[in-house]
């Protein structure tokens, strides 16, 4: 089975975030930047496919030549080739997922998987986008995957309980938080990645189709007030949030 | 998510993309399967066995050893982060580590021979067997010029008689790299587990490094084969291994100050006295700003002395002076975090009295704090305290 994974370059949830002087992007400075978290799931989904069923896992990202680093830790973990699509930094969905169906179009992946979401712009719009571009049947928000005889059945999350989908290859999945456990790269893997090459292409520019106008930080959520037993009301406001909110 | 770890000065930027995925890939480890258990260990004061199959899957033993012998092949500086983030999680495990790699896989590797390696380089990578190093006698501690375990040649092999003490892992330890007087020379020797007259009976009642095995080594006429002996004669064979583990702990301590660090910023921000958070008084800034000033000399010290391993420029003088400077920095840090953590600082709650009472040790092992200032004093008077 050949499988290709789509990772994206984040900043680390720990960073702190400014906004750019432009108003429009973040500041990069002193930023640092990680596989997206649900990309992992999606890697290791990948591998453990391969070491099943055989064939090869690609990894694949768009983005500037700072993305090889994403790239590196797919390989240390042990994806068998690593692609980078070159050019602008990514704003746009749909400039990332017209350049990710070319070069799909030109491998002929039997799976392609993703993270559910970017955790950067969280947009959800790849996997969408890729399936429409390529004609594929597409699995979102995928918690357990299975793939007998070319019969893929994902479970997914949907509000409140679980549902499962059935399609056949080729297909997109996304991948969601308890799909697996993300391996740790090992150390002499890490080393072997070093010298692996990464195929480099050149971006395709797309009209894009949204454009960011500005970007602000969230003022300080208001805090809480904590009510004590000695607030008299506070029995009228429960009665309130239950019947009249109906939020509890 | 993950730990981020203070970085004032930008440092990360000078590590290269393998050297931060070693430290990634250790310090989601450490996260997943070391923090959260080690404080009960700690505790009931035993190791955590089943850590040692996933360090070796980890491939942190061997971690500069060649590629032939299962090594990762591994730099100087990726060996230097891995140390951190072990030290990180406990001093305990990072001296498993630094034993295996530096006391065990080094001089077996850097003195052994062809069999020997190829007997116990793989196994030790893969964590299979484990390893010890004797230097150390109950009456000879600072000083192992004067050490009188004895080998005596005999035919076919080496009688072996004396005891060591306080060697870590003695007790699990396959196979013990033992350091003995043979016609008044120290030489060293390979020690196989369960050979008759010797035996590894453990140190109980630490009040540090509890989560790490510490033994006696017994020898008793214990009698081994000619092969056994490394292939090195004089103080300098010990002392080139030591050479190699100061190296690490010189990044451990930088991993145990953080993580003292961050937990007393995070407490600092939410305990509230007086109707503020302690962080808003000036002695409590005081305090985390000294932290924040030593940790990252003590980060930039490792990263230099990283790259003149590297290249093959580090001076053993340079070593002490890390060692020296970066464990007490580190326990500095402990002391004052521990202060900053009010009465819960000394709960197993938070991991600073842990990591406090674990430095301790670090501090006096592997050439104590004044050793290595005599050391240094020496370099640069030319004047010798030892004499
Ligand atoms: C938990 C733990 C694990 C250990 N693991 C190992 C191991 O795996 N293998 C091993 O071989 N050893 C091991 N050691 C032993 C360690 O290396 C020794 O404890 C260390 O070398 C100091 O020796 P000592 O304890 O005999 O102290 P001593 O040498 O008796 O020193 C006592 C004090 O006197 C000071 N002192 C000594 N000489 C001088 C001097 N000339 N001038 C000024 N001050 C001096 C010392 O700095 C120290 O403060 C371990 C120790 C501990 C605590
Ligand atoms: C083993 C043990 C036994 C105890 N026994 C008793 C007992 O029998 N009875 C009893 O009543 N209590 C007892 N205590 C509680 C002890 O008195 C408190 O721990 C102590 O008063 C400190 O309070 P705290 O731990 O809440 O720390 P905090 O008050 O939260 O202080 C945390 C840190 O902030 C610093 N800090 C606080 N305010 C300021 C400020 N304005 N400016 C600068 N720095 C500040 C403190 O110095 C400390 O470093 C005991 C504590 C321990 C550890």
């Amino acid at each position: 089975m050949n499988i290709l994974v789509c990772v994206s370059r984040v900043p680390d949830t720990a960073t702190r975030i400014i906004v750019g002087s432009d108003g429009k992007s973040i500041d990069k400075n002193g930023v640092k930047y990680i596989v997206n978290p649900y990309d992992e799931f999606a890697l290791e989904e990948g591998l453990r496919l391969r070491e099943k069923n055989g064939g090869s896992v690609t990894a694949i990202t768009v983005g500037t030549d700072a993305a090889t680093d994403v790239l590196r830790t797919a390989l240390a973990m042990g994806v068998d080739k690593a692609i980078l699509v070159k050019g602008d930094e990514p704003t746009d969905s749909y400039y990332v997922a017209y350049n990710i169906a070319k070069i799909a179009k030109e491998i002929n992946p039997d799976l392609i998987i993703l993270g559910r979401q970017s955790i950067d712009f969280d947009s959800f719009q790849l996997p969408s986008m890729l399936a429409e571009m390529l004609g594929m049947p597409s699995v979102s928000v995928v918690s357990a995957l299975k793939i007998e005889n070319g019969q893929v059945s994902a479970e997914r999350d949907v509000e409140g309980g679980k549902e499962t989908v059935a399609c056949s290859l080729p297909c997109i999945i996304s991948a969601q938080k308890g799909l697996n456990e993300p391996r740790y790269p090992k150390l002499p893997d890490i080393m072997k990645a070093k010298s692996k090459p990464i195929d480099t292409r050149e971006a395709e520019k797309t009209e894009p189709k949204t454009s960011i106008i500005g970007m602000e930080i969230p003022s300080k959520a208001r805090a809480g007030k904590v009510l004590e037993a000695s607030d008299a009301n506070i029995d009228e406001i429960v009665r309130l949030l239950k019947e009249e909110a109906k939020v509890i | 998510m993950g730990f981020k770890s203070i970085d004032y000065f930008n440092i990360d930027e000078l590590f290269t993309e393998e050297e931060l995925l070693v430290r990634e890939s250790i310090r989601k480890f450490v996260d997943d399967e070391v923090i959260p258990i080690i404080e009960q260990y700690y505790f009931e004061g035993k190791y955590p066995e089943h850590l040692t199959e996933k360090l070796a899957e980890l491939g942190v033993f061997g971690i500069t050893l060649s590629e032939e012998y299962g090594g990762a092949g591994a730099n100087y500086t990726s060996y230097g982060l891995a140390m951190q983030e072990l030290e990180r999680g406990d001093s305990a495990v990072r001296s498993f580590a630094s034993v295996q790699n530096s006391l065990v896989i080094y001089p077996i590797s850097r003195y052994g021979t062809e069999e020997q390696k190829h007997k116990w380089l793989p196994r030790l990578v893969r964590g299979e067997a484990i390893g010890c190093f004797g230097l150390t006698e109950p009456d000879f501690g600072s000083n192992p010029a004067g050490i009188i375990t004895t080998a005596k040649k005999i035919d076919g092999g080496f009688l072996l008689n004396g005891a060591k003490m306080w060697i870590t892992n003695g007790t699990a330890a396959d196979v013990a790299v033992v350091w003995a007087k043979l016609d008044g020379e120290i030489h060293g020797f390979l020690v196989e587990k369960g050979t008759k007259g010797f035996s590894a009976p453990e140190m109980k009642g630490k009040h540090s490094l509890r989560a790490s095995v510490t033994s006696e080594l017994i020898f008793e006429d214990c009698e081994i084969p000619e092969e056994n002996i490394l292939n090195v004669a004089g103080l300098r064979g010990p002392l080139s291994c030591l050479n190699q583990a100061r190296y690490g702990i010189a990044w451990g301590a930088v991993g145990a100050a953080l993580a003292v660090f961050h937990s007393a910023i995070e407490y600092s921000k939410s305990r509230i006295q007086f109707g503020k958070p302690i962080a808003k008084f000036q002695i409590t800034q005081e305090k985390l700003v000294w932290m924040l000033n030593e940790i990252t000399k003590a980060q930039l010290v490792c990263y230099r002395l990283g790259r003149l391993m590297d290249e093959g420029r580090a001076r053993p003088e340079h070593i002490s002076f890390a060692k020296r400077n970066n464990v007490d920095m580190a326990l500095q840090c402990a002391r004052i975090a521990r202060e900053i953590h009010g009465a819960n600082g000394i709960l197993g709650e938070y991991p600073v009295m842990r990591h406090s009472a674990n430095l301790e040790s670090v501090k006096t092992y592997e050439g104590t704090h004044e050793i290595h200032t005599l050391i240094l004093g020496r370099d640069i008077t030319g004047e010798d305290a030892f004499e």
